[in-house]
């Protein structure tokens, strides 16, 4: 994985002295709220509901241990023992103090991690398949794009005021993972018609208030020319993208509105002008940020693991939570931050703590954050499985759920964001209670909750999503069906009137239970089901009288 | 060992900018262009604030404490009048508006005091293109903190129109987006908030130093990268 040379360091540590400076001015009052706002969000500093929350980036989702291991030492020493991992591949702090978030700045500095841009309308860390540099369906590891990508956008002279927040995911493998096409920018990374690496580019996906699905406006851009094209789409978008309503200011609502062949022509003319500047890529450049992702010294290993003494369990859990993995004798690992009734992506110090073992020990000490908010043990030998099960099993984490109707996702909501109107955690924790002993018979099945039109919980690409409202001063549910966020990348529409806090729990067994009655085998899964049966019959399951 | 850092880029773009005929102050940027001439690309962290360009010194205020304008280290005097619509321009340097240029244009192409431009948050300037000769300075507006539209307009400018005149900050000029506005070409600020202007002046603008993108050299960071790594064994 990627390590800093002493250019990146020095960059983070000056960083760090840059923001310590901020908080002190704001501190004494020399900078009104307003006037550090601006500041503390490009340093992932939010003001929530009860206390500031730092949001620390994890770049394109990849940990080592000693990075995981510094995260479990600031939840233990400056928050309150829990990390909560986003679906921006991040990591959550909900209770850190103002004056100490300089020092914990200092502490992820040594492990060479920051918070810069994970807030704030800048370019946000870049996220990436997290089976990345794993998975056989790659052509080529996504990751080093990803990293020169950070580069580029770190405290970009240009890009740091943008009109909003700006997102760009990275995937290498047909079947996205990274949900590309409700990014701002998504890059598919493929084999080019010449023979060289390249990529088709995604422009003007996104979720919140306004769901749109991104448009392909180049398909085959060569390695080189990344930055150069990146530079030419946000340049216009900053100087084009509406700034007059904030609903209105995403790069997804410009590409609306002047339309994707539009937008693209504009985005060429200015790109051909710059294509052949300093930003265009050299082979050598490349090849040196793919050097320190280069694959771990995999070893010959057999390729089948034990199943004596015969477990139940352990086989629920590899038939679920492994992945094949490009070497044979190696698995990827999904560790479920879905414990039955818990909150979705929550780790404890001591969990993380674990993990961070469990990687040093069986995973060439590579961790990996999913948007689906679990996380990864990338390369595991399949010998290992057994050893690994026990100890996840050990700290709690031996849930066997990745992909089923309790792996949900669901944002932080009104327990903790101040822009949430709604409660997502408490309905995630009792839509997994009821129907985890179904969830094998029920199989794959994404629920996505969102606290509020932000979108921040995927409501709009879940199987089955769900967007939390207030309706006359109480917690409301609007129930979505049919969304996906994968390659086949689908909005959910709304099945019918919303519900209350209880009502959307049956309301989702309702549904569950229609599926179940009505698919055509046990292969077909839900989202096979509703786009054959459409959503009629659902509707008729939820809101028929009797 | 002293990290590379961007303003180098900038003492280059003030070699360009001499090149292209445009006389350098020998007061300008002292510290910048002592680095300049070592030739060395491991300078110093920069001292805050917009590094000595070369302006004209008749086109440099006076030094004066009091004075609106940061340029070349310093808070000076604005030569620069701001036009009043409806009235006549007074003979001297002025700063008129994108509509004012368009409305009197035929008039002021002959005028012979200095003419700037001033061009608010959003204001093309790509059918200004064959104009942009014209003026000696270029005011960008700074409408709030928030609105980063002039950075890319100052892009622009540099870049595709390869405009060498005076380019200045005006509005929300704030000490967190200095570093910003040197690094996209600005050399000289308007500066009416009282903590910006006690930070430039005490030479206490918080910087990161380092960048990641070419500076107005065009020089990528894994070129400073190779060199650093080189000068460092």
């Amino acid at each position: 994985m990627y390590r800093y040379d002493e250019f990146d360091a020095e960059f983070v540590r000056q960083r760090v002295a840059q923001f310590r400076d901020q908080v002190a001015r704001r501190l004494t009052g020399e900078l009104t709220e307003d006037e550090f706002k601006p500041l503390r969000l490009m340093n992932g500093v939010y003001l929530q509901l009860h206390a500031y929350m730092l949001r620390i980036a994890i770049p394109y989702g990849t940990l080592n241990s000693r990075q995981m291991r510094k995260l479990a030492h600031i939840a233990r020493t400056y928050d309150r023992g829990t990390g909560h991992f986003t679906t921006r591949q991040n990591l959550q702090f909900n209770w850190p103090k103002l004056a100490d978030i300089p020092d914990i700045l200092g502490e992820l500095a040594s492990v060479e991690m920051h918070a810069i841009q994970t807030s704030g309308n800048c370019i946000r860390n870049v996220t990436a398949d997290h089976f990345a540099g794993a998975t056989a369906e790659e052509v080529a590891d996504p990751r080093p794009y990803a990293e020169i990508i950070r580069q580029w956008s770190s405290l970009h002279p240009e890009f740091s005021f943008l009109p909003r927040k700006f997102k760009v995911a990275v995937t290498a493998a047909s079947r996205d993972r990274a949900a590309i096409r409700v990014h701002d920018i998504g890059l598919e990374l493929k084999r080019l018609a010449n023979g060289g690496l390249g990529f088709a580019v995604f422009v003007g996906g996104g979720q919140g208030r306004t769901p749109i699905i991104a448009k392909c406006i180049r398909d085959e851009l060569p390695e080189a020319d990344l930055l150069s094209y990146l530079e030419a789409v946000l340049r216009i978008y900053n100087l084009h993208g509406r700034r007059d309503n904030k609903f209105k200011a995403r790069i997804k609502i410009l590409v609306h509105e002047i339309g994707a062949a539009g937008f693209s022509a504009q985005v060429e003319e200015e790109w051909r002008r710059i294509r052949d500047s300093a930003l265009r890529l050299p082979e050598d450049e490349i090849g040196r940020i793919r050097a320190y992702f280069a694959p771990p010294a995999f070893e010959h290993r057999p390729s089948k693991a034990s199943l004596r003494p015969p477990e139940r369990n352990f086989e629920r859990w590899v038939t679920r939570n492994t992945h094949t993995h490009k070497q044979p004798g190696y698995a990827i690992v999904t560790i479920s931050l879905k414990p039955i009734g818990g909150i979705p992506g929550d780790a404890s110090a001591e969990q993380m703590d674990a993990i961070a073992d469990l990687a040093q020990q069986y995973s060439f000490d590579e961790v990996r954050v999913s948007h689906e908010q679990n996380l990864v043990l990338p390369h595991v030998r399949i010998e290992d499985l057994r050893r690994v099960y026990a100890r996840l099993q050990a700290v709690g984490l031996g849930e066997a759920n990745a992909g089923l109707v309790t792996d949900i996702i669901a944002c932080p909501g009104l327990d903790y964001c101040a822009l949430a109107n709604a409660r997502s955690i408490p309905i995630a924790q009792r839509i997994s209670a009821r129907l985890a002993a179904r969830q094998d018979a029920i199989g794959d099945l994404k629920i996505k909750i969102s606290g509020c039109i932000n979108a921040c919980g995927h409501h709009h690409v879940g199987h089955i999503g769900i967007l939390g409202v207030e309706k006359r001063g109480e917690e409301h549910y609007q129930l979505l069906l049919g969304g996906s966020g994968a390659e086949d990348a689908a909005l959910a529409t709304i099945a019918g009137p919303g519900f209350g806090p209880d009502g959307i729990v049956d309301a989702v067994a309702k549904v569950v239970d229609t599926y179940l009655l009505l698919r055509a085998s046990a292969s077909e899964t839900f989202l096979a089901a509703y786009g054959r049966l459409g959503p009629a019959p659902f509707k008729e399951a939820l809101y028929a009288t009797t | 060992m002293r990290p590379l850092d961007c303003s180098q880029a900038r003492e280059v773009t003030t070699d360009d900018r001499n090149a292209a005929g445009v006389l350098a102050s020998a007061t300008a940027g002292t510290e910048g262009s002592a680095r300049a001439a070592n030739g060395s690309d491991l300078g110093p962290v920069p001292a805050a604030g917009v590094e000595g360009p070369a302006l004209p010194l008749h086109r440099q205020g006076a030094r004066d404490p009091a004075g609106t304008v940061w340029h070349a280290g310093a808070f000076r005097s604005d030569p620069w009048a701001g036009a009043t619509a409806g009235e006549p321009l007074p003979d001297r340097p002025v700063i008129v508006s994108r509509q004012r240029w368009l409305a009197e244009r035929a008039l002021l192409v002959d005028r012979q005091a200095p003419l700037g431009l001033r061009l608010e948050a959003g204001e093309r300037v790509d059918d200004l293109a064959s104009d942009l000769a014209r003026f000696s300075l270029i005011a960008l507006a700074f409408p709030t903190f928030a609105d980063g539209r002039a950075f890319s307009t100052a892009r622009l400018l540099r870049d595709k129109y390869a405009y060498r005149g005076e380019l200045r900050a005006v509005g929300n000029v704030l000490s967190d987006l200095v570093p910003f506005m040197r690094r996209v070409g600005f050399d000289s600020l308007e500066v009416t908030h009282g903590p910006t202007r006690r930070a430039l002046s005490e030479g206490r603008i918080a910087e990161v130093a380092l960048c990641y993108q070419p500076g107005a050299r065009n020089e990528p960071h894994w070129v400073r990268r190779r060199r650093l790594a080189g000068t460092s064994s």
